[in-house]
């Protein structure tokens, strides 16, 4: 039992929520393992955003449980919480960069705060996290200089600069075209190779999410449908299950690889 | 009948839980600003010392300039009514006491209202709006910490500084009528004024200008912080918290007279 809970990085237990007096979680059960990539699949108004911002500690639940490293974050009070979250990087859907700063600073703030690293060891490490998303040599851009599909990689670098153990995405293709939005699932992929993080997406694409996922979540309205990897999501019988997948023809998602393929090469 | 007691209810309710929403605000607000520094958390000196710049330093023009025209329009409206008693001199005293314990304060107050209240309730709106200060909450940065207190600091530091500078420019303008009017020398006119004003004048509208800036940071800063829906929501915050900052600023400029009066 003890073992399995060191493998789950993050475990959701009947989660349950309401806005006023709408339930929009209903019962959630899902686990994350260590070093997966889940991906958080459902309609528009599903409860998706809603789950990702009760994992990531934005809102408290009405009631069930979220265990992050085997610790219930539903009971932390705000001190304990902000020492989970500097173990946590989040991309959000409009990347929420500070719009007052430059780039550069906005990488660094989290470094600023959180370690004692001295200014020009920052500079290198703001260097590092800006080529590592290729957008190596914007320091000094504002955010209103740069297109939407720049934003979200300085927004991902900002999110990368603690090194952060679980990374969050909140629709990432959100806002952007395909192109641009296939080469941020090219450097999720890479992200994922290189550093063995735990990454949770949510996003209602399905192109991209059979793309990255290690194992994918199917939620509507406010349960889980389904839970297991791309193949058993598509082998899958349930009728709700297939009627989400034939929003495009079947044979579309296979093609979608080889498309997205295509495009980033 | 039922309806409308209904409705007074609601609104006194409504009315009673933005209060509490605001206090909680100011409670959060000073803890960072005056306990947690002491704890060993820092305080951000250097975007304190910005805001101090954009909520005072470029506001002095138009505070100085409203201050010396209040005191002119002061000085011509009191002339009149005094100068069928042959008192014209107590003008003088008329728009010392005036600026320096009431309109001073109450001006600049309104001032800086509409200039950095909105701002605050527009940047603070936007932030929200875009994400950035969910952003800010999982970095594990306290947004109250971080956006709050620097602008609360540099307004408490700031409006007494500009309500001085508005008292001033007020006489000044009362100078000006006195020397053009009734023929006083400059001299002759910084004496009586001097014989007019106690210590006692300008403290109080100090006092008053230090609830004042804590009534605009917080009612602009909250109003802020609970801007839903996008940018139509950021433009209602910034209306709301100049109206609401304005009326709480004159309920609380009568307590604190009445306060002054009795005591």
């Amino acid at each position: 039992m003890n073992e399995e809970r060191n493998a789950c990085t993050i475990q959701v237990k009947n989660l349950v929520t309401h806005y006023g007096s709408r339930k929009i979680l209903n019962g959630v059960n899902l686990d994350i393992l260590t070093g997966e990539t889940m991906v958080i699949l459902g309609r528009s108004g599903c409860g998706k955003s809603t789950l990702l911002r009760h994992l990531i500690g934005l809102q408290r639940p009405s009631s069930g449980e979220i265990f992050i490293n085997g610790q219930d974050i539903t009971r932390m009070n705000d001190e304990q919480l902000n020492s989970i979250r500097t173990r946590m990087g989040v991309l959000f859907q409009g990347a929420a960069l500070f719009n007052s700063m430059t780039i550069g600073d906005n990488v660094a703030l989290p470094l600023q705060e959180h370690t004692r690293l001295n200014e020009s060891t920052i500079q290198i490490m703001v260097r590092m996290k800006l080529s590592q998303v290729g957008l190596g040599g914007f320091e000094e851009y504002l955010p209103s200089q740069l297109s939407g599909g720049m934003k979200k990689r300085a927004g991902l670098a900002r999110a990368l600069a603690m090194d952060p153990e679980i990374l969050f995405f909140d629709e990432p293709s959100a806002g952007l075209d395909p192109v641009v939005s296939a080469s941020l699932d090219e450097l999720i992929l890479k992200l994922k190779k290189a550093f063995r993080m735990t990454i949770v997406v949510v996003t209602h694409e399905m192109a991209s999410a059979f793309l990255i996922a290690d194992r994918i979540t199917l939620l509507d309205q406010g349960v889980v449908l389904a839970s297991g990897s791309p193949e058993d999501i598509r082998a899958s019988t349930h009728p709700k299950v297939q009627q989400f997948l034939q929003r495009k023809p079947e044979e579309a998602s296979t093609d979608d690889q080889t498309y997205l393929e295509q495009l980033t090469k | 009948m039922t309806r409308a007691v209904a409705a007074l209810g609601r609104g006194v309710l409504a009315g009673f839980t933005y209060l509490g929403g605001v206090s909680r605000l100011t409670k959060e607000t000073l803890y960072w600003t005056f306990v947690a520094p002491m704890r060993g958390k820092g305080l951000r000196w250097k975007s304190s010392v910005q805001q101090m710049v954009v909520v005072g330093v470029n506001c002095l023009p138009i505070v100085m300039t409203i201050g010396f025209f209040v005191g002119l329009i002061l000085a011509l409206q009191g002339a009149n009514e005094l100068k069928r008693f042959g008192a014209i001199r107590f003008v003088v005293d008329l728009v010392a006491v005036t600026m320096t314990r009431e309109l001073g304060p109450l001006i600049t107050a309104i001032i800086v209202t509409g200039r950095s209240g909105s701002a605050f309730a527009a940047e603070l709106g936007t932030m929200r709006v875009s994400e950035e200060i969910d952003a800010l909450q999982t970095m594990g940065l306290n947004p109250t910490k971080f956006l709050v207190v620097p602008k609360l600091l540099a307004t408490l530091f700031m409006l007494p500084c500009l309500t001085i500078a508005s008292d001033f420019s007020g006489i000044l303008g009362c100078m000006a009528f006195s020397i053009w009017e009734i023929g006083m020398s400059a001299t002759t006119y910084f004496s009586a004024v001097r014989d007019a004003l106690i210590l006692n004048d300008i403290y109080t509208g100090l006092v008053k200008s230090l609830v004042f800036a804590l009534v605009i940071t917080k009612v602009g800063c909250f109003e802020g912080m609970q801007v839903s829906g996008g940018a139509e929501g950021v433009g209602k915050a910034t209306t709301a918290s100049v109206v609401k900052s304005i009326f709480l600023i004159i309920i609380a400029d009568l307590i604190f007279t009445s306060i002054f009066y009795y005591f």
